[in-house]
This record gives structure tokens, sequence and C-alpha cells, in this order.
């Protein structure tokens, strides 16, 4: 008996999926496809086998290059990113969390120079189970859940 | 053969290796010694204080003044068109650093030397940069311990007082722990050393006990690092109570080793009794004035790459 898919399959282009609940509408807003013209399909709180939940997108005519799939790392570090082609997985990958993110998240630190500076924020992957990130510039740690992200 | 340290920056103390720490304080050893008037001769230096801070900035220039050196620059960034004009600190460093040969800087935010030392060619050395990193202050501190007790290796070590908020006491742990020190951090619960310095502490493997009194301790040990607990983060029936646990005094030192001795990074108010000062334990205005010994040997190193300390 074949599987009922959850949410309608794609032609050709990307599916992100084992994004954990509540992270794929920020995943959305952070590579701006709520500004794109591509169709997307997206899937929220859907069942797993261990019940808590996971989102999944599919976006057509969009791939990721490695640099963007690090980037989803920050809000879904054990997701998968299928790329699609003529309706067939063509390749399949994991995220890798990269060492280092720059340019995509404001300092949690308010006196840190980051902010009123012509600089791109850098953040180092100091801990990884439980995401910390240090700056750059003010050298201090935070869990990845006091960030927020630039526009 | 080439110094190391030339033209680099010097913004944080964990940039630096054991060895690094080592040719400095053994190039401020030397010219303690053997004074170098001349060897920053025809050199400008930048001091520029966007904060006051008017010990740091008398030491540093007298440092530059010492080797023959001269010095440009301000005393505190309200006094300047730079904060008056809103340019940025990118724009400011760029344009003062055109007209020097280093750039010793002291700013209210953190990063800010980090992000300075990236908009020059020339070295940028961190006079303090907000709550983050204070090195200077940290190589005066290790150049005065290595002085008083001729090694830094497996020396027992109080820090007492404020070490929560006390950037000194989480730079100078974070250096020495390259030594493999013991440490005894005394302080109260409220103000006690914080846990990403304990994290880094024991991933280095490095002893240290947490204890409510100087007298539990002071008998074992070669440092004894004050700070000041600053009152009004206390009410006063606890800060009272709190007085005899973390304030020193001369009759608290009888027992003690020969070779211990006392430092502070000053200002100190009540936490060192004057009796303190007539003891031979006391060296906290040694370690004042080895400030200029101790920036004198970074500036020595950052602009002269065939400088040689005397061993």
């Amino acid at each position: 008996m074949q599987k009922k898919l959850q949410v309608e399959a794609i032609e050709h282009g990307s599916v992100i999926d084992h994004i954990p609940a509540q992270q794929g509408v920020k995943i959305l807003k952070f590579f701006k496809f709520t500004q794109t013209n591509e169709k997307i399909t997206i899937g929220l709180n859907l069942a797993t086998h261990n019940g808590q939940g996971k989102d999944l997108i599919k976006i057509e005519n969009t791939f990721f290059n490695d640099q963007q799939a690090n980037q989803l790392a920050l809000f879904a570090p054990n997701a998968t990113i299928n790329q699609i082609k003529d309706f067939k997985v063509v390749n399949k990958f994991q995220v890798q969390l990269p060492s280092s993110f720059i340019g995509v998240l404001a300092c949690p630190n308010s006196n840190c120079i980051s902010h009123n500076e012509p600089v791109q924020t850098r953040f180092y992957v100091k801990q990884k189970n439980t995401l910390k990130l240090k700056c750059h510039y003010c050298e201090k740690s935070f869990e990845r859940s006091t960030f927020d992200e630039l526009d | 053969m080439n110094n190391p340290l030339y033209q680099k920056n010097i913004i944080s103390i964990a940039d630096l290796s054991r060895s690094d720490l080592e040719l400095i304080l053994q190039t401020a050893h030397s010219l303690k010694q053997t004074p170098q008037p001349e060897l920053l001769k025809n050199k400008v230096v930048a001091s520029c204080f966007f904060e006051a801070s008017t010990r740091t900035r008398l030491s540093f220039e007298t440092a530059v003044q010492r080797l023959g050196g001269s010095v440009i620059g301000f005393d505190s960034g309200g006094n300047t068109s730079l904060a008056q004009k809103g340019e940025t600190l990118a724009d400011s460093v760029k344009i003062i650093a055109s007209y020097a040969d280093a750039f010793f800087m002291r700013h209210p935010q953190e990063g800010a030397a980090r992000l300075a030392s990236e908009f020059t060619e020339i070295p940028v050395i961190n006079g303090g940069d907000g709550s983050n990193q204070h090195p200077t202050q940290t190589l005066l501190d290790l150049f005065t311990i290595y002085e008083t007790q001729a090694t830094l290796d497996n020396l027992n070590i109080a820090f007492v007082g404020d070490l929560k908020y006390g950037r000194t006491v989480h730079s100078l742990a974070q250096a020495l722990s390259l030594f493999n020190c013991n440490f005894y951090f005394i302080s109260p619960e409220a103000l006690a050393m914080p846990d990403y310095i304990i994290e880094e502490l024991n991933e280095r493997n490095i002893n240290f006990s947490l204890h409510s009194s100087i007298e539990e301790v002071v008998d074992d040990l070669d440092i004894l690092y004050m700070t000041r607990v600053q009152k009004e983060r206390f009410d006063e029936t606890e800060y009272q109570h709190m007085k005899s646990a973390f304030l020193l005094n001369a009759s608290m030192l009888g027992n003690v080793r020969d070779n211990l001795k006392v430092l502070h990074p000053l200002p100190r108010v009540d936490e060192i009794n004057i009796d303190v000062d007539a003891t031979p334990y006391a060296y906290y205005f040694q370690q004042a004035q080895n400030g200029v010994y101790a920036r004198q040997a970074l500036l020595a190193l950052l602009l002269s790459n065939h400088f040689q300390a005397n061993a």
C-alpha cells in the first residue's frame, strides 16, 4: 500500500524535512521565501514517530547552496534537504552546523559594538548539543534561543 | 630572529599563547632593569580614550614617553568632535591611525578594540572595552606575580571580593590557567565567579576551590589578589556582615608564607586596611608602577622587530 503523502509532491525544487515544529515559519521568513513568486507548500505540526511534530517546506525551482544549507542549522539542526527533479529525489543531504555564522544574527548584548558599526556580525559555535554561540566582537557567549535574526 | 608579536594587535588575553606571555614578561623585566629611552624615537602613538580612565592613560602615556616616543590623542570621548558629529568608530580609527604608528584605545562598548583592529594596519592595543577585556591590566598583574615569585607555574593564588563583575579577575584567571596554578575563589555567594570561567577552568583541568573567608586559606597562599566589593550592591547590614570575611587587615597575616604578596588593581576603598601597607606582603603600589613596564614591553615588541630583551 502506498503511503499517503502529508504534503503534495513537487516537480522541481527542494524539500526541507525534519524541521522542528514552530521553526518552519521562521525559516520562510529568514530565507525571504515570503517574498518569492515560486510555488511553496508548507506543512506545520505534521505527525512524527516521536509525537513531537515537525514542519516541512517544499519550494519549486529553488536549490540551496552549502552556505544556505548550513544556515538552516540555526533553526533545524537535524533537517534534511531533498533536491527534486522530475518528481524524483536526485540528491538528499543533512544540514551541517558550520563553525561560524556571518551576517545572519544580531548580538544579544546590547552594548556590543557590532550594533552601531559598518561590520557584519560573526559568531563562533562554542557548544553544539544546546547550541551556544560566541560573538567575535564582544566575546560573550549566548544560547541560540536568545538571538534575533537580522533583517 | 623576528619577534612574534611585531605589528600584532593586543585585543584579548585569550589571543596570547604561553610563549607570547613569557616574552612580554621577560621584556618588561628587561626594560625595568635597563631603560631604553630611545627605542621609540620618531614613533607617534595614538592614545584614544573614548571613555575616561586616568590611571590607565597616564601609565600608558608614561610608557610611550619613557621609550622616547610621542603621544597624540584625547582623554575622554565626550571632549571630541567624533562623538558630537556621530562618526562611526570605524571611520575615526581609519583617520587617527593614519597619523600614528600604534593605536591604544579605551572604549565603553564591548568589542570596540577588535573592530578597530579590522579598520587599520597599525597595531591596536586594547586599554579596556566595556565589560569585556583589559589585557594590559592582566599583563601587569602577570608581570608582578612573575617578578615577586620568579615563576608563574604551580602557584597558590586567591582571588577575593567581587569575582562576578570584575573583568580583571576573569582575564587573570584565564591567563594563569596556562601555568597550572591552584585557585581559591573567596567571595560572597552573590558575587561568585561566573559559570563560563568555571567551565573554562574545568576544561583545562585546573584545580580550584570556593571559600567564604580569607582566613580559611591565607596561610597557604603565594598571591592574595584583592578586589573591591561595591558597597552599593548590598544593604548596610549585609555589607557590615561581609566586611569581616572579605576585608584584609594586618592581623590576618601572622602565619603566612614569607613569599606572599598582596595585590589589588586599585583603587582600593576599605578592602585592604592601611595597616597592611607597612607589612612586607603589600605590593599593590609596586603593581601599579609595573603597569608602565608591562605597557613599555608591549610597545617595544609591537613596534620594534629586532628588539631583544636582556634575559
